[in-house]
């Protein structure tokens, strides 16, 4: 996962991609998963940290990450 | 401890017009049933699972009762037996004092099996066959004639038969609703009902006791039923004047709204939809003003179903699966489809998730499980972050999904009752294939 490098990130989830005037809102999750990605961790290591924090089977996770990986695409966010 | 997990979620925010009726963020969840845990009925009866409460029937029958019986002097209330069929329910009715409206003559037998009492059947319809009404002749249930062909078949009928069969002369006229309804009943203003009422009492062979009509259906304007009681009492008073012949009820059918909301409306139908006391001032206010001498009313009827039941009935469903969409909408799909929620085609029926969650919503279009691309519930409802394995409640499902579910692809559920005590009733169990298959024979070149 790498997010553009334009795209402008808040701690509370606020996404503004200064390209095209787009504004999104991410939940906590999302948010901090994005944090983290921009912090330069890579997905295993961001995927190790939810499963060792959060109550959820690795097979959703792994659903729920490719679902958040499309949109992303979807909404034109990674590069 | 660890922390409750949500799937990680993006939404576009989207610039436009505040909307001060919008509903607040998040849903709320519904956790119980008339007292009883939603997941203790999936777990003892599986999902998807109709339930209904005996404690909102009466409480509906009684409302309806309340809005009339305190406006005018004699109501009585029919039950609609085709907005649901299940027994439990028509006995619940009838146990509270209503009489049975039925339109085929199945459903005057099940009114029969029920325990009503013939005189106490109205039996409505397009459609009754000679063995039909001849069913209804020897029980002496009320036929309300429909059409010019049905009233000479049952002048054939009723020959030489001793006693008179009772009838009512369904009529249909302008009450101001557009697109009228004109396809039940004789038309008033060009005289077509006139001149059916004139031949009833003239042909001597049967017994004119009613007028009845029915304007349509989700009728949001009360005015519109005070013309038509105002116009159907006038015609029961030209009965009186010119054919001698005493009308002893005005039937003014039903139609009344419940509070879903129909789609398309921009509004939720709780803040639009009239409440029964308005339309119950409309008619009454219309017939204690028409010129009847006192003591002289005739009996008001009504054929509420839908204001009657659909507040009772809840469904059950399970999320099976959420995916995305290629434009990338969320879509999740339920164990229920249109093949159980007949009405999601009419409304835009409110959903609830059965436990917490966070005010995350997302965009969700809702489909059910069937493999035909008509099986959509919600075009697009904000529903909060859920996962395969949660479940939902729709709410105010009673009215006509309990006689117009169909046996394709799935079969249909268990339906349990709610009694007033919070006990748990099956009262229609889950079909089987067996029960599917029973009436089918397979050729012998074919086994």
């Amino acid at each position: 996962m790498k997010l553009k490098k334009n795209i402008a990130t808040s701690e509370a989830g606020f996404i503004f991609n200064p390209a095209t005037g787009d504004s999104f809102a991410a939940n906590p999750l999302a948010a901090d998963i994005l944090a983290r990605a921009k912090a330069g961790l890579d997905a295993a290591a961001i995927k190790a940290d939810i499963l060792e924090r959060y109550d959820v089977a690795p097979g959703q996770l792994e659903k729920d990450w490719d679902d958040l990986l499309a949109q992303l695409r979807e909404f034109n966010l990674l590069d | 401890m660890k922390q409750p997990y949500e799937r990680p979620t993006i939404r576009k925010l989207n610039a436009g017009a505040l909307n001060k009726f919008g509903p607040r963020a998040g849903a709320r969840p519904v956790t119980a049933l008339d007292g009883v845990r939603v997941d203790e009925l999936v777990a003892q009866f599986g999902s998807p699972l109709f339930v209904l409460s005996e404690r909102q029937l009466r409480r509906s029958y009684q409302a309806a009762m309340r809005a009339f019986g305190t406006r005018y002097p004699q109501v009585q209330l029919a039950w609609s037996y085709k907005t649901n069929y299940l027994n439990a329910v028509c006995r619940t009715f009838h146990q509270e004092g209503a009489w049975a409206e039925v339109v085929s003559g199945m459903e005057l037998e099940k009114a029969l099996l029920n325990g009503v009492p013939g005189p106490h059947i109205l039996f409505n319809g397009p459609g009754k066959r000679r063995a039909d009404l001849l069913r209804a002749c020897e029980v002496d249930a009320v036929i309300h004639l429909d059409h010019a062909d049905e009233l000479h078949l049952l002048l054939d009928v009723a020959a030489g038969r001793a006693r008179c069969p009772r009838v009512a002369l369904r009529v249909n006229l302008d009450a101001g609703i557009v697109p009228q309804w004109d396809r039940f009943g004789f038309n008033l203003e060009n005289g077509e009902a006139w001149q059916a009422l004139a031949r009833i009492v003239a042909s001597g062979r049967l017994e004119l006791v009613g007028l009845h009509c029915h304007i349509g259906t989700y009728i949001l304007q009360p005015a519109a039923y005070a013309t038509a009681a105002a116009k159907l009492a006038a015609l029961a008073l030209r009965c009186q004047r010119e054919l001698n012949t005493t009308i002893h009820y005005l039937d003014l059918g039903g139609g009344f709204p419940s509070t879903n909301t129909l789609k398309g409306a921009y509004l939720p139908a709780l803040d639009t939809v009239p409440s029964l006391d308005e339309y119950a001032e409309a008619i009454t206010g219309a017939l204690l003003t028409a010129g009847f001498r006192a003591g002289e009313l005739p009996l008001l009827v009504l054929e509420a179903g839908r204001a009657l039941v659909d507040d009772a009935g809840s469904l059950i469903g399970t999320v099976l699966a959420n995916k995305r969409l290629a434009d990338g909408r969320r879509a999740t799909i339920l164990d229920f489809g249109v093949n159980l929620l007949f009405t999601s085609f009419w409304y835009d029926h409110h959903l609830s998730p059965t436990r917490e969650f966070s005010n995350q919503t997302e965009p969700t279009v809702l489909y059910g499980p069937l493999c035909m691309n008509i099986d959509m519930l919600r075009e697009s409802i904000a529903l909060p972050l859920l996962a395969p394995g949660d479940q939902v409640v729709v709410h105010k499902v009673g009215a006509y999904n309990m006689s117009q579910w169909q046996q394709f692809i799935n079969l249909r559920p268990n339906v349990v009752l709610i009694d007033q005590a919070s006990q748990v009733h099956l009262i229609r169990a889950a079909e089987t294939l067996e029960y599917l298959q029973q009436l089918e024979q397979v050729p012998i070149h074919l086994m």
